[in-house]
Order: structure tokens, then sequence, then C-alpha cells
């Protein structure tokens, strides 16, 4: 990378695992609790928007490890997203099962189908495994709608409870937020972590260069299928949280529309970035929401802008962001 | 001395163009061997056909008398084989040392071991000692993409040992670098193979390079052995004399 990177704050940063990366984890803590006041006096609607949001984000982080680390085009997020909504609604709606191991369920079973389609991804390249990863949705987003007798088809599936924290129901919507902020944290986390380990090292190598990469003992195949099962494995747990936040699921959310929207959300936050997910969330939950009074043209200005804004920055917001700061950094350096 | 690599018999085919045709030798443990020979002869797509970069059309290829045949490249550095291309490949956003753990961490532990052990893969100090032993000290915390093309051709052929391999084979090492840092990395190369006993195979183009590195040469022309034997015995060969003058 050119000289920009250099002097860009540690904290977006985050692509190189040498730097100073403490910042990040200061800024994922002080943003969970600046999350866990921000909704005092907002009423139940922009709570909802704001929790709506870290739970797209959540899906987009996973999305964003998928493409933006181990270079995986998918468009099937959303039906990963689907798949963890269902299987938490089904759990604890129907089989009367707790909220927690419905998560814990929803985890591993989009991890486990995230290994099996992501086999193409070895063979297959780039707009291919856009196709594939487009079938697979379709097929998911088919059995959805058709499949009434288990998941009610277009009627849906209604009445998906809240999870219960020491005794209690977590119903209204503050205390639901603050259960979110606190899962969304812990999920940044790990992402941080998995990035920092020897395991974000071998992604990043994978990305900048596979055949050296391989040449030097890394499991191109191991370490591809893993990126992206553990990506979908966020899909399925956003979907486990976005579940019970709605308390009411159809198929109409897992669309293959909606897996566009959110390879959307990963380039407009910036590809690679750790915190890029909530940039491009917050890009696609709360821009739409503002521009409502627009009526029906509201999507045609957000993909408008989106596109706009990948005409002026290609590596996202962060990746702009990044630069801005950089060129400051340099031009106090030489004043100073 | 036993055999450390024996390639018998290899051919590779692109379309109608047969760049490697019937090569075979083999390379004694504790041996530089040094393979020359006109540009386009096949010398690297021999060597990515021996390390499974490549599907060789025919052949064989043995690691201490075991078939390794078609064995990803993968496979075949984590048992023991490490390599450079012969165009420059470092990761320019990792520092020198970053660039040597990454080098080193997937013959340490299982994946999950990695997973929750230091972010280093306990490869800090062994890197570094690498970092000392190719004379870099000064650069390990620098981003490889800012060092100069000769310290990054020192940083790739570290790179490859930090596994510490039964074998290297380095594609045109000494391929764009200046004389100071070629008697560099030759000093390098001679000392790796004296004090620890590594096992080499060097491509090159630079004679007294060659000649006064390797013990035993092996010259290609046209996909095929033309001659093989000590440095002096090449350079006296007049078949070897007349392949490079014909080019
Ligand atoms: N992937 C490929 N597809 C088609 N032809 C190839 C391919 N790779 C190499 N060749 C051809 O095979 C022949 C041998 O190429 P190779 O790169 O092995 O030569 P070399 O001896 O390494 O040359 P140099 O000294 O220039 O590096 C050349 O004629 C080249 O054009
Ligand atoms: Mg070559």
């Amino acid at each position: 990378m050119t000289a920009e990177t250099d002097t860009a704050p540690a904290a977006l940063a985050v692509r190189r695992p040498g730097g100073r990366i403490d910042a990040a984890l200061v800024t994922i803590l002080a943003g969970a609790l600046i999350l866990w006041f921000a909704p005092v006096g907002m009423g139940r609607y922009g709570t909802y928007v704001l929790t709506l949001w870290l739970v797209m984000a959540i899906a987009v982080m996973g999305l964003n490890l998928t493409l933006g680390v181990a270079g995986l085009k998918s468009l099937a997020q959303a039906a990963f997203m689907g798949i963890g909504a269902y299987a938490t609604g089904l759990l604890t709606a129907k089989m009367g099962l707790s909220w927690y191991p419905a998560f814990a369920i929803s985890a591993v079973a989009t991890f486990a189908v995230g290994l099996v389609v992501g086999f193409p991804a070895l063979r297959v390249k780039a707009h291919y495994l856009a196709f594939v990863t487009l079938a697979f949705t379709s097929l998911v987003w088919l059995f959805l709608r058709n499949e009434q007798w288990l998941t009610g088809g277009t009627f849906g599936l209604p009445n998906i409870p809240r999870p219960t924290l020491l005794g209690t129901r977590l119903d209204d919507a503050l205390s639901f937020h603050r259960f979110v902020v606190v899962v969304t944290a812990a999920l940044t986390l790990m992402i941080w972590w998995l990035m920092r380990s020897p395991w974000g090292r071998a992604f990043l190598a994978l990305r900048e260069n596979p055949v050296r990469a391989a040449s030097l003992g890394v499991d191109v195949r191991a370490y591809t299928l893993l990126a992206f099962a553990i990506g979908s494995a966020y899909g399925g747990m956003a979907g486990a949280l976005y579940a019970p936040l709605v308390e009411f699921i159809d198929p109409s959310p897992f669309a293959i529309s909606a897996s566009f929207f959110l390879l959307l959300m990963v380039v407009a936050g910036g590809s690679g970035y750790l915190f890029g997910p909530f940039i491009g969330a917050l890009l696609g939950v709360v821009l739409p929401e503002w521009l409502r009074f627009t009526g029906g043209l509201y999507l045609i200005i957000f993909a408008a802008i989106v596109l706009l804004l990948l005409i002026v920055c290609p590596k996202g917001v962060l990746g702009l962001a990044e630069q801005a700061l950089g060129a400051v950094v340099r031009r106090f350096r030489r004043t100073s | 001395m036993s055999a450390v690599l024996e390639v018998e018999d290899l051919h590779k085919s692109f379309g109608g163009i047969k760049a490697v045709r019937g090569v075979s030798f083999s390379v004694r443990k504790g041996e530089i061997l040094g393979i020359i020979g006109p540009n386009g002869c096949g010398k690297s797509t021999l060597f990515n056909c021996i390390l499974g970069q490549l599907d060789p059309t025919a052949g064989r290829v043995r690691l201490n008398g075991e078939d390794v045949t078609g064995l990803r490249p993968s496979d075949l550095n984590r048992r023991g084989v490490g390599r450079t291309f012969q165009l420059l490949q470092v990761f320019p956003d990792l520092t020198v040392r970053e660039n040597l753990i990454l080098a080193g961490q997937e013959h340490h532990g299982s994946m999950i071991g990695r997973l929750f052990g230091p972010r280093d893969a306990g490869l800090t100090a062994s890197a570094d000692t690498m970092i000392g032993f190719f004379k870099l000290d000064h650069l390990a915390d620098a981003k490889a993409g800012g060092l100069s093309y000769g310290q990054q051709k020192l940083l790739d052929a570290a790179m490859a040992f930090m596994a510490g391999p039964q074998i290297v084979l380095l594609d045109e090492p000494a391929g764009g670098v200046n004389l100071t840092m070629l008697a560099s990395l030759k000093e390098r190369l001679r000392a790796m193979n004296e004090e620890l006993g590594a096992t080499f195979v060097v491509i090159e183009h630079n004679m007294e390079f060659v000649m006064s590195l390797c013990t035993r040469v092996v010259v290609l022309a046209e996909g095929a052995v033309l001659a093989e034997g000590t440095p002096a015995e090449v350079r006296a060969n007049p078949a070897v004399m007349e392949a490079y003058l014909g080019h």
C-alpha cells in the first residue's frame, strides 16, 4: 500500500495486523458504551432502527470477512441470515426452546452450510462463485416460501419471543437493544481477535498473493473454506437476532436483492476494514429511514447515493476517511 | 549420500509447446545444484512442475524416495520444500518480521492451536534470528514494500528458509540485484549451506554467481538436459558454449 496507510490512525488500519491495533479495541468498547445509552429519549421506533442497524452490521461483518479479507464475492449472505432467522424462529416459537441454544444452533448450522456452499469457491472463482451463491440464495428463498408446513410460507412465522435474561423477557425496545449491543460487541471482538491471530495473517496473505501464500505452507483450501464458513455463521447469528427483533418473519427480507444489498454495504463501508460494516450498515439501514419521506423514491435515491459514493471512493467511506486523515496528518507533520 | 530430491523423466507441454522434454536429475543432501540455460529453455516450468504449481504432463518427482508428484504446493512446503519465484514475491503490507512469521507459522502446531495461541505463533525469536542471518536487522519493523529491490530479494530468500526446509529451490535469486547485494546474497546462501547444511537448487543467469556458488551444474537447452557436471566441467563443455552463443 502507499504512504497514506503509513500515517493513518491505527483504528482505521486494521487491515494490517502489524499496527497498534489496541486503538481498535478501545473503539469497540467505547462504541458499545455509547450505543448502550444512545436510545435514551429516542422512542420505540428510533430504538428499533438503531438495533436493526447493529443486527445488519453483524451480517455485513461476516460478508466483510468473506469478501474483504478472503476476497470471495458471495451473494449468499441474505440466505444465511434467513437460515439463522428461521432456525431461531422455529426453535423458539414452535418448539419452545430458549433463545440461547437456538442462537448457538443457528450459528453452528450456518457455519456447516457455509462449509458446504464454500466448496465451489475452491473450484470456481470470481463471477462463477457469484452464480453459485446466487443459485443458493434462490434455493433457500424458494424453500422458505414454498414449504408452508414448516416455515409458514408467505404468511410468515409470527410470535417469535424475545430472549430472557435473568428471568425477565426483554420485551421492551431498550432492554433488547442493550442485549444486542452486548452481543454485537462480543462478535466484533471475536473478529478483531481473529484478524490479529495467525489466521488473520494467513487470510491477508491469501487475499494479497495466494500463490506465494501456498508456497509458504498456507493451506489455501482450508483457509478459504473457513473464511466463507465463519462469514456465513455471522449471517446466521445476525438472523438469530433479527427474528426476535421483528418478532415476525417472512421470506421477503432474505431474497436475492437483500444479498446484493448486503454486498453493497460491505463495499460502501470499506471492504477489509474492521469498522467498515458499521458504516455500510448505517448507510443501508438508517439512510433509507431518513429518506422515507420521499415515498417510493427512496430506494432509487439510496442506490444513487451509494453509487456516487463508490465512484468518489472505491475503497468505501473508511477508505476515504483513511486518505483524508493521512493527508491531514502529513500536513500537520510538515508544519510542525 | 542419499538423494533428497529426484526428478525422473519429467515432461510438460503447453498445448503444442513442449517446454520440458524428459528432464532427470537428482539432488544430494548438502548440495548446491545450479540450473542454467538460455531464456525460455524451461527452467521455471521445471521448477513449477516439481513444486506442484503446474501438473507435469509425465514424469515423477520424489522427495527422500517418496513419490510427491502432483502434491499441492502447500503440502510440499509443509514436507520441507521451500522456494522463491522468479518474480519477487514478498507481502508489501506486512513488515519484514511479519513476512517471516507468515513464512513459518503454518509449520507449527495445528490450525486450532494457532487460532488460540500467541499472535506471533511463537516465532518472533526465530524470525529475528533469520533477520540477523540475512543482515536485515535495521529493517525488521519496516514494511516490506518500502525496502529496496535487493533487500526485498534477500527477504524473499529468507522467507523460503524460515520453516527450516530440507531443500530450497531458488528461481533467479540474483536477478536485478546489484553487485554489493549480490556478494552479500551469495555469502548468506553459502553460510546457510555450510552452517546449517541446507540443500539448494538455484536457477541463475549470472554465470559468475553460479560458478562460484554451486557444487554441480545442470545445463538445460530447449527443455532437455544438455550437460551436467562440476562448474569447471560444464564451462569446458563445447556444447554448452554453443547453446549459449546460439541464442
Ligand atoms: N503458462 C504457460 N503457458 C504457455 N506457455 C508457457 C507457459 N509457461 C511457460 N511457457 C513457455 O514454456 C517455455 C519455457 O518457459 P520458462 O518460463 O520455463 O523458461 P525459463 O527457462 O524459465 O526462461 P527465463 O530464463 O527467461 O526465465 C517458453 O517457451 C514459454 O513461453
Ligand atoms: Mg524462468
